[in-house]
């Protein structure tokens, strides 16, 4: 079994997300790994330990980033949680990429994967905290012409075929396809394993491959700003709400809530 | 809302075609906006969901044919959705897409942009069109606190846009609404549903997702959610949780933003203390408005009325003067 799991780098949501011109702005001191992707990085350990011992000793788990050389963050992260190897394809011209250029990267990347032995499951989380589109898993699927499986809350690999049970604003569903697939796992999946102390000290001294737009012959109008099909015109910080008004209960709260309500014509 | 300025041709998804949730009918509002506006279905509409589309100035309904197998519970599926939005766009030789903000239609929006070549843009809080014609998207990003501007550059336009984005206005006249059937083939590969049941909705109370009003009670209810219940009842209001909540058991949807991402008139958050996680779902509200017996709870510094108290003692206190201000008005 071989299983790619894609993680991201993202700015800390406990810290002072910012833009500047338009972009994020990704300090390396404030950016870590995307917390939904130690989702999908437990549920593609779990896949891998359930399995009878000889498939389990030739199986790989790979962490797959997108990021500039700060991402290494994201895929220690990944190496401490017990993946086999760490990927990152850094290329100035993937900066500023839209859903398909980020997409066209990762295929690419997959891809490449592929032409060392096939890949049976491609791994997400079910978003990432920064853009919260939850849209890069199901257009991966489509560009590796794979069945997409997505925000699983219970994952089954049996007779080489995946089946999910999930639980969308809609409906509750069980799918099924044959490998290979695509998974994305919701943050009600499993609880993500702490990294032990061995791991932890191992991981830092792991290596990390890095691939550019180049090594994985990507076209360079087709990724990055160039081959985006929407910009970011303005990014403004919303402004500061007024003091709050703020009521100690003595016996009225709720009346005085009711009040403020009515008032403000909220009722 | 100002009158079209580009003859556009706008597509509103409108699935399931059995209602017309009050999500779509803002969808339907921002396109007349932009130009004329337009539906597509995956099944027979309704007669109530016709009239209403009528009311809403829509005069041609596209209901994808497809073929017999995708006919049943896998027409749900994103990428069958996606398809039949990129044949429509194909058929009609439109615009703009617009869909409402749930899981399947984000995922259904991006796939027809990767089968269009068109800009998508997900979660949008308004849509507009730019000085040189373009469309552009206004979103609320990093848990509410920063609003940003995204230029669509292509000629289509693909646009899931977030609940409560607009007040939902019929148009001026009721028109005639005529159903079109176009054939729709899906190529791509596709799982199996193995079982699908549609989720139960409470005909009493707005969805979450769509409501104008929400309640939400967390770790601070001890797990009884009938002062909640009874605050949001009186306000005719959405019921919500925290995420502790649920994962206590006690109710089955959180506000969050891996949960329901909620973006109401009035957030009425009981027992929440606010962890970043929580305000990522609802920090774009309207108004905010907290009940917590701990002064220190970060929920506050976010809020724009807040009561210090036992929300078994305020919550019922105040549906009680609500119910009664209901009454005399």
């Amino acid at each position: 079994m071989r299983i790619v799991v894609l993680v991201k780098y993202v700015p800390d949501i406990n810290a002072e997300r910012k833009f500047a011109d338009c972009r994020v702005v990704r300090d390396p001191s404030e950016g870590t790994l995307n917390e939904l992707d130690e989702n999908a990085l437990e549920a593609a350990l779990r896949i891998v330990e359930a399995l009878p011992d000889d498939e389990r000793e030739t199986s790989e788990v790979v962490a797959l980033t997108v990021a500039p050389p700060a991402g290494d963050v994201a895929l220690r992260k990944a190496y401490q949680m017990g993946v086999d190897r760490g990927v990152r394809v850094s290329d100035e011209a993937l900066a500023d990429s839209d859903y398909f250029g980020t997409t066209t990267a990762l295929a690419a990347a997959v891809r490449r994967l592929e032409t060392e032995g096939p890949v049976d499951l491609v791994v997400t989380g079910m978003a990432a905290l920064d853009g919260l589109g939850s849209v890069v898993p199901a257009l991966l699927a489509a560009d590796l012409g794979r069945p997409s499986l997505t925000f699983a809350k219970t994952v089954t690999v049996a007779d080489g075929a995946l089946t999910i049970t999930r639980e969308t604003d809609e409906a509750a569903e069980t799918l099924t396809a044959p490998l290979p697939a695509l998974l994305s796992v919701a943050d009600t999946a499993n609880t993500p394993r702490f990294p032990n102390f061995k791991l932890i000290m191992a991981a830092r001294s792991k290596t990390i491959e890095e691939w550019s737009a180049a090594d994985l012959g990507l076209d360079a109008a087709t990724v990055g700003a160039a081959g985006a099909r929407t910009a970011t015109t303005q990014a403004a910080p919303r402004p500061e709400k007024p003091e709050v008004e703020l009521v100690q209960d003595k016996g009225s709260g709720g009346r005085e809530l009711a009040e403020y309500l009515i008032r403000n014509e909220l009722v | 809302m100002s009158e079209p300025t580009h003859n556009r041709t706008v597509l509103v998804l409108l699935d399931p075609a059995t209602e017309v949730r009050s999500s779509v009918l803002e969808l339907l509002t921002i396109g007349r906006s932009l130009g004329r506006v337009e539906a597509v279905t995956l099944e027979a509409p309704s007669v109530e969901a016709l009239a209403q589309l009528g009311a809403y100035g829509v005069e041609t309904v596209h209901q994808a044919e497809l073929p017999a197998e995708l006919r049943g519970d896998a027409r749900h599926l994103s990428a069958v959705v996606a398809e039949v939005l990129a044949a429509a766009v194909r058929l009609t030789d439109a615009d703009v897409v617009l869909a409402p903000s749930t899981f399947a239609a984000k995922e259904a929006a991006a796939l027809a942009g990767r089968a269009l070549g068109a800009g998508v843009v997900i979660d949008a809080a308004g849509v507009t069109s730019g000085t040189d014609g373009r469309v552009v998207a206004t979103k609320r990003v990093f848990a509410g606190s920063w609003d940003t501007a995204c230029e669509v550059t292509t000629d289509v336009a693909v646009l899931t846009v977030r609940a409560n984005a607009v007040v939902a206005q019929p148009a001026e006249a009721a028109v005639a609404t005529e159903v079109e059937g176009f054939a729709v083939t899906v190529d791509a590969p596709l799982p199996a549903v193995a079982a699908r049941t549609a989720t139960a909705r409470d005909a009493d109370r707005p969805t979450l997702e769509e409501a104008a009003i929400v309640v939400a009670g967390g770790r601070g209810t001890g797990g009884d959610f009938g002062p909640v219940t009874e605050l949001a009842d009186a306000l005719g209001a959405a019921v919500g949780a925290s995420r502790d909540a649920v994962f206590e058991g006690w109710f089955d949807r959180y506000v969050g933003q891996t949960g329901v991402t909620v973006a109401p008139r009035l957030y009425i958050g009981a027992g929440i203390s606010g962890a970043p996680h929580h305000r990522g779902g609802m920090q774009a509200s309207q108004v905010v408005v907290a009940v917590n017996n701990d002064p220190e709870a970060p929920i506050f510094e976010i809020c724009d009325f807040a009561v210090v108290g036992d929300l078994s003692d305020v919550l019922p206190q105040a549906a009680e003067v609500i119910r009664a201000h209901k009454q005399q008005a």
